[in-house]
């Protein structure tokens, strides 16, 4: 935990709470059908995503699949504007015109959420290779579920970034399975890491994805790596505590192999932590959270009353003029 | 300087308008780099951009692996991150690799993060058959790309078009598949070396005036419409010929003013017939210009079919000056 204070370790545990808040928020507004589509929670990986964006630099990039609230709230896109996403309103983060999957914010360097499996790897490839060429001094943190590492796009975009020396971290978020599809019973080496041996690209190793700390201090690693030398895959294990989308019946997995992992709930870890090294910080803990529910709660009303988009939203932005 | 390319007053041939557009448009701006296979140390499969790699080195003129997936997708990336990328696909038939980078997001992104995002790039390819390649080196799909919204599609016909059309794809902002027909790289025209001769994006071209039927085509059919219309004009039957040039955005105004003057068409390319350009200007023709039409519109196409190897049978399948003519005399 060196280098790591107090006001920057509550700051993480606000971002994991809020995560898990504005989730369970959206699960419920889900089933009252003012979210519609696909809605793919993050709950249960809030430790990998806030660890691991907490490692990056304002002109680092981060790019990743579908599963992108979590993410994108910790990279510091609106609240607000998020949910009014969720909503389909025209104040969301994309005009109500990319919905759940499709979370992005050209000023934050968040480059977006991307429903088409593996589709954004070579997107990641390509806006490194914007820094490589300009000769910046940025990182690319492409993130990818387990599932995502079995499509062409992995092995091309992974290759690719290793020819040229391009300065991302690939991070596949394994949380066990891509859908209902166990790692084992889709990938040949089930270890994803050492695939980095087959493109000659240092391999990052495993990180507890569990842990916000251990995370924060392994992308940091592996970024001061790839901005220096190129490429870097590595994998945090993770679970998630919900199904893969809204609906699922969840027929590839126990109930008790939920509550074991359960048990484990990264919020509730990162807190215990807290509260062992600082003394009398649960009444500030709990404030944050009473905070965090206040935050949700303004961006639900924002987002309820906001306008939807209209005809000149609908047919802007197919080209630009 | 190690670029062959003369351009000047005298003719020159389609390869060397392309050389030259990307090599202004290169010296230009910083943005712009190539990507793709054997463009480089190779010197491009069609020698295109021969010189190149030692003009510029190896940070703007960039082999790839052979990734089509990546080659579309990292271009994605850059464009919008800010460079000019000219992705190359060593033929259209291996951008069905690619084609879910090309379709979900070169021509998307900027649509579905409601225009936060710019995608200023260009695939260019080569299309077409006639050179006994068997059946999965000889498609000509480029409609299919048109069916897109989101994307340009060019398709340019003649050396003068190919320059001018290029330098305006690298120049705009949008993504733009650029088609070039494999077998007209040595065709030759006089074009301008104004290093700012660009051509307007989306506007169809005459290539010959008429007063008896409008032939709509382009790339390769125009070769095979100008053929034909030498050969009616002995007949007396004067063909206008409209150049598409782009099939998206596709310029059915020029197509519209013709069809008034002549009342027929008969649309030529290369491609399979169905769900093909054919289809699209028929049925804006019945739509749009019901009351003009004095026959029903005649479409030359490839036999809906695969292409085989023997050329006698190839060239069978494929479209030609005299499937043209017959397809004129039908609608006369
Ligand atoms: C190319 C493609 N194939 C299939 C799908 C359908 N699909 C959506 S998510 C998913 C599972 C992906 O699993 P993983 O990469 O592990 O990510 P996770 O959902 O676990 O975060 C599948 C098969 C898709 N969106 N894209
Ligand atoms: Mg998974």
């Amino acid at each position: 935990m060196a280098g790591l204070n107090k006001t920057t370790l509550l700051d993480w545990y606000r971002q994991m709470v809020l995560i898990r808040r504005f989730e369970e928020k959206c699960a419920e507004l889900y089933q009252q059908g003012k979210i519609g589509g696909f809605l793919h929670l993050y709950i249960g990986q809030e430790a990998t995503g806030v660890g691991s964006v907490a490692a990056l630099r304002p002109q680092d990039h981060a790019i990743t699949a579908y599963r992108d609230h979590g993410l994108a709230l910790a990279r510091g896109l609106d609240p607000k504007a998020i949910m009014a996403e969720m909503l389909g309103k025209r104040t969301g983060v994309s005009g109500g015109k990319g919905g759940s999957m499709h979370l992005a914010s050209r000023e934050l360097n968040f480059w977006g959420g991307y429903g088409i499996v593996g589709g954004h790897l070579p997107l990641a490839a390509g806006i490194a290779l914007k820094a490589k060429y300009n000769e910046e001094d940025e990182v690319v943190l492409c993130y990818m579920g387990d599932g995502a590492t079995n499509i062409g796009y992995f092995h091309e975009s992974l290759n690719l970034s290793a020819v040229w020396d391009l300065p991302v971290i690939w991070l596949v978020e394994n949380n066990g399975y891509g859908m209902g599809t166990a790692v084992d019973r889709a990938s040949g080496q089930v270890e994803l890491h050492k695939r980095a041996v087959g493109y000659g690209m240092k391999d990052g190793g495993r990180v507890d994805g569990m842990d916000v700390i251990a995370v924060y201090e392994a992308i940091s690693d592996a970024a001061r790596y790839a901005s220096k030398n190129g490429p870097v895959l590595m994998e945090s294990m993770t679970y998630r505590f919900q199904g893969h989308s809204m609906g699922d019946p969840e027929r590839y997995r126990s109930k008790e192999e939920v509550q074991r992992y359960a048990a484990g709930d990264p919020i509730g870890k990162f807190r215990q932590t807290l509260v062992e090294k600082y003394k009398d910080v649960a009444g500030e803990l709990d404030k944050i959270e009473d905070a965090v529910v206040a935050t949700v709660a303004e961006a639900v009303e924002y987002a309820e009353n906001s306008p939807a988009p209209t005809y000149e939203d609908l047919v802007a932005h197919v080209y630009a003029d | 300087m190690a670029s062959n390319v003369q351009t000047g007053e005298k003719p020159i041939t389609i390869r060397e308008a392309l050389s030259a557009a990307l090599r202004e448009e290169m010296l230009r701006d910083e943005r712009v780099f190539l990507m793709g296979e054997e463009i480089g140390v190779w010197g491009g499969t069609y020698a295109v951009t021969r010189g190149f790699y030692d003009e510029f080195g190896p940070k703007r003129v960039r082999d790839t692996p052979i990734s089509e997936m990546v080659i579309a997708g990292a271009a994605v990336g850059a464009a919008m991150a800010g460079l000019r990328p000219v992705a190359e696909l060593m033929t259209i038939n291996f951008a069905f690799v690619a084609f879910d980078a090309i379709v979900n997001h070169m021509a998307k992104v900027r649509y579905m993060f409601n225009g936060q995002f710019k995608v200023p790039m260009v695939i260019r390819t080569t299309t077409g058959g006639g050179k006994q390649l068997g059946a999965t080196h000889s498609h000509s799909p480029e409609a299919v790309f048109a069916h897109f919204p989101g994307l340009y599609v060019a398709v340019p016909g003649t050396a003068y078009d190919a320059k001018g059309m290029l330098k305006a794809a690298i120049r705009d902002d949008n993504p733009v598949m650029f088609v070039e027909h494999s077998t007209m790289l040595q065709r030759r025209s006089a074009v301008p070396d104004d290093p700012d001769f660009v051509l307007p994006i989306g506007k169809s071209d005459i290539k010959r005036e008429g007063r008896d039927v409008t032939i709509v085509t382009y790339s390769k059919g125009l070769e095979w419409s100008l053929a034909a219309a030498d050969i009616l004009a002995k007949d007396g039957i004067e063909a206008e010929i409209v150049d598409l040039r782009w099939l998206r955005p596709l310029d059915m105004e020029t197509v519209f003013q013709s069809f008034k003057k002549t009342n027929r068409c008969v649309v030529v390319e290369e491609s399979l017939p169905m769900f093909s350009v054919g289809s699209e200007v028929a049925a804006q023709l019945q739509d749009k210009m019901f009351d003009y039409m004095d026959a029903p519109v005649k479409r030359v196409n490839a036999l809906d079919q695969p292409l085989p190897y023997a050329s006698e049978i190839e060239m069978m399948a494929l479209p030609d000056a005299n499937k043209v003519v017959a397809a004129v005399k039908e609608v006369l």
